[in-house]
């Protein structure tokens, strides 16, 4: 029955798509007909389709409903009830339903917010995101129905992979495809104010909101993965640049600086080109990163799908869209008025540029490390691991002058600042700034060639964005964000120069000693949970004035049975004590792994101050 | 002019990008067990667990009319579940079971066949696992029933030996003579 409802729902979208599709040129050349009538109706009815269908699955799960496939294959009845509902988007199907699901409530939202905007610019609009809606309707209706049904209905599901069972990893995927797909509008926009020829300071206004809220989505969303990876795989990181992470982390950067971009060009009428150039690469980004990541030519645990006519739908899709934005984007491009202003060399539009700069390297940087194996081993056949250490010292020399430019930028002026301007306070910043990086350098006892220029950099930068709260040029939200970063790169420096680990074999009742700490393993049991068993351990670390207790856990699932390792965590301001246990030989002894990690909630709090500023600039605009 | 350049340009270069990519796709990226070949390459080199020599599956599947294949590993958990289970179709006398040790180490492999009964006539070590992957192994334990006159396989178990399993080998054996 239910899916039945979520597969007609799915074609009836489909129809309201197609008509939509059709019926936009001819309304285009009629000028004065409001859209607010049929098409706004059309596109009502299919979000709410789409709504009806999602909210099918979502019941599918919850009753567990085994004649569906979908949820046959990614559920259980012993499975949680919060889980339960999250399993409807920790799959493949479920997932790309759930990415439709946001695009036709994106477009409805537009649909409504832009009312007063020219006829020609929305209908453009409306008719480029159903080219998408309609590409992904097709791809999930012939590819991964989500509503297959199985006949005889099985008893039972074969369940959720328990690694995915975690609350931070449940509204993860929604997060990031808020973001995603907000991107998608932003692309739709651009080419139709291209065509239509409305590139310019109104059309930046209006759009700067979806930037802004694609951003802070997709910050939130990178936030919520990291946080996942920390504290369930047990690997005592935050962010391993593995491919898919790069893949959420690669549109992260295009939108920062189409956002800088946007606001240069409603302020200055500047950069026109280069805005839709980034609203088209930015959606770009986007759906490659769908593509690397479903597709299944990257291997990860994101990756669910296995089948290669779904990867080579995508890339197709994708490309077809690649190629159409960059025809449109040549044969209107002359349409683009360049009054170009003059603008001295030392103004904010030139540090807007220089931020650019340096985010489209660091794209650069990340886009080369995640597509270059997959490109070489099918050109070559070799296979080659990008790591860590490719990134580092790829992106370490450039971010020291990015941070100072950073610090700088924010305080030019419009147009033209003076040159010969010695700030004396920024000097005496840079000089403490040298002073506290150089002693803490020494008593830690790092001699990396770029730590120290690192460190001044970024306490230069932290300094700065502390100071400029006091000073009231610029706005609130733009000071949070950038204090928040300079936090986020101090604590990412610190915790990683001080970050201290232990690993050894003990059985219980063994004590080892680490720096000034005793680690001692006071007692082992076992618990019984609903859809899994688990082993607790019981390790005290103390050291001379207090101690602490840290109970990790190997948990064995039944459904289907999988050994997880979760790891305890106890967080204080600052630094995080870390521990993970593995069962190992069967003669009593675990391997334990015992992490500090200096300063590493405030990663966390960073990367919230920095969405936050965000959040607030769309909050005081509109309030 | 310039501009159609440009055009070209990155016209082509999206071209290129998606064609590697759709021949990327029809790559396998991992290195994954071959699970549809029912057939096994039997002449791949294993050291004996209790002396140095070298033998192939060849000669190892020569005794009997079947061989049962077990893949195992002192440190996996299950491999001890279902060893009751080896040490009683052992006593058939019908199956030739040869262990595989799966990426373990001499001393605890040896030390867990002493503390839970050794139901192999033979078993070699794996210690980098390679074998076991063209075996067309998952991980441990694995169970795979071959026929010795004709040289396929009958059946394949992923994960532990139990009640259920242990009554279908039986069928299949008695089916089969």
């Amino acid at each position: 029955m239910l899916n039945q409802i979520g597969n007609y729902s799915l074609y009836i979208a489909l129809l309201s798509s197609i008509i939509i599709i059709i019926q936009s040129p001819i309304l285009l050349n009629r000028n004065n007909i409001n859209i607010s009538g049929r098409i706004f109706s059309l596109i009502s009815i299919q979000s709410l389709m789409i709504i009806i269908s999602f909210i099918a699955l979502i019941i599918g799960f919850i009753i567990s409903d085994f004649s569906n496939e979908t949820v046959y294959n990614n559920s259980h009845t012993s499975k949680p009830f919060f889980y339960k509902i999250s399993g409807t988007w920790g799959n493949h199907e479920g997932s790309l339903l759930l990415w439709l699901l946001v695009l036709s409530i994106f477009l409805l939202i537009f649909t409504i917010t832009s009312k007063n905007l020219s006829n020609k610019y929305r209908i453009l609009t409306l008719f480029f995101q159903e080219i998408i809606i309609l590409g992904f309707l097709l791809f999930i209706l012939f590819t991964s129905n989500p509503f297959m049904s199985l006949f005889p209905i099985p008893n039972e599901g074969s369940g959720l992979n328990p690694i995915l069972q975690d609350p931070a990893l449940a509204i993860h995927p929604p997060i990031l495809y808020l973001g995603y797909v907000g991107t998608s509008i932003i692309f739709s926009s651009s080419l139709a104010a291209l065509i239509s020829g409305s590139v310019n300071k109104s059309w930046a206004k209006h759009i700067k909101n979806w930037v802004l809220v694609s951003w802070i989505f997709l910050s939130i969303g990178i936030l919520l993965g990291s946080i996942w990876a920390y504290y369930e795989l047990g690997w005592g990181g935050f962010w391993f640049w593995d491919p898919v992470e790069n893949v959420s982390l690669m549109p992260w950067f295009c939108l920062t600086a189409l956002f800088h971009t946007i606001l240069i060009l409603e302020k200055r009428e500047m950069f026109h080109s280069w805005a839709v150039i980034l609203s088209i690469t930015t959606f770009s980004l986007s759906m490659s990163g769908t593509f690397l990541v479903r597709s299944g030519i990257l291997n990860s645990i994101h990756t669910f799908a296995n089948d290669p006519s779904r990867g080579v739908f995508i890339l197709c899709f994708l490309f077809i869209l690649i190629t159409l934005s960059i025809f449109i984007y040549f044969f209107y491009q002359n349409k683009i008025k360049n009054n170009f202003t003059k603008t001295h060399i030392v103004s904010k539009e030139t540090a807007v540029l220089v931020n650019n700069l340096f985010m489209m390297f660091f794209l650069s940087v990340v886009l080369i490390g995640t597509v270059y194996p997959i490109f070489l081993e099918v050109v070559n056949n070799d296979k080659i691991s990008v790591g860590p250490p490719f990134y580092h010292k790829l992106i370490v020399p450039f971010l020291i002058p990015f941070l100072i430019f950073m610090a700088i930028g924010p305080n030019l002026n419009w147009i033209k600042d003076k040159t010969n301007k010695i700030n004396l306070q920024q000097l005496l910043f840079f000089i403490l700034s040298i002073i506290i990086s150089f002693i803490f350098l020494k008593r830690v006892g790092i001699s990396y060639l770029f730590s120290l220029p690192l460190f001044i950099a970024s306490f230069f930068l932290f300094f700065i964005t502390i100071k400029d709260f006091s000073v009231k040029k610029t706005n609130l939200s733009q000071k949070i964000s950038h204090f928040g970063f300079s936090l986020f790169i101090l604590s990412v420096l610190v915790n990683g120069v001080l970050a201290k680990e232990y690993s050894s074999n003990m059985k219980v009742g063994d004590e080892r000693k680490f720096l000034n700490k005793t680690i001692k393993f006071e007692s082992l049991k076992v618990n019984e949970s609903k859809n899994y068993q688990s082993l607790e351990a019981n390790f005290k670390i103390s050291d001379k004035k207090n101690s602490i207790n840290l109970k990790p856990e190997v948990r064995v699932y039944d459904q289907p049975q999988t050994i997880t390792s979760e790891a305890d965590i106890k967080s204080t301001l600052y630094s995080d004590n870390f521990l993970v246990f593995n069962i190992l030989k069967n003669d009593g002894f675990y391997n334990v792994r015992y992490q500090i990690k200096p300063f590493m909630i405030w990663i966390w709090i960073s990367i919230i101050l920095i969405s936050f500023g965000g959040i607030l600039s769309i909050v005081k605009k509109n309030g | 002019m310039v501009k159609n350049i440009k055009l070209i340009a990155v016209v082509f270069l999206v071209i290129v990008s998606f064609f590697i990519l759709l021949k990327g796709l029809n790559k396998t990226n991992n290195y994954s067990p071959n699970l549809n070949s029912s057939n096994i390459d039997f002449n791949f080199k294993a050291k004996f667990l209790y002396s140095n020599e070298e033998t192939t599956l060849y000669e190892l599947i020569n005794d009997k009319d079947f061989s049962l294949i077990n893949i195992w590993a002192s440190w996996c958990l299950p491999c001890r579940d279902e060893h009751p289970y080896l040490l009683n179709l052992n006593s058939l006398g019908k199956l030739n079971i040869i262990g595989i040790n799966y990426k373990d180490s001499e001393v605890n492999a040896k030390k867990f066949i002493k503390e839970l009964g050794n139901p192999y006539s033979k078993i070699v070590v794996d210690p980098s696992g390679v074998n076991s992957i063209e075996l067309g192994a998952y991980g441990v334990p694995e169970t795979i029933l071959i026929n010795n006159n004709s040289k396929t396989i009958l059946k394949k178990y992923i994960g532990p030996l139990d009640d259920k399993k242990l009554a279908e080998l039986k069928m299949i054996i008695k089916n089969e003579n």
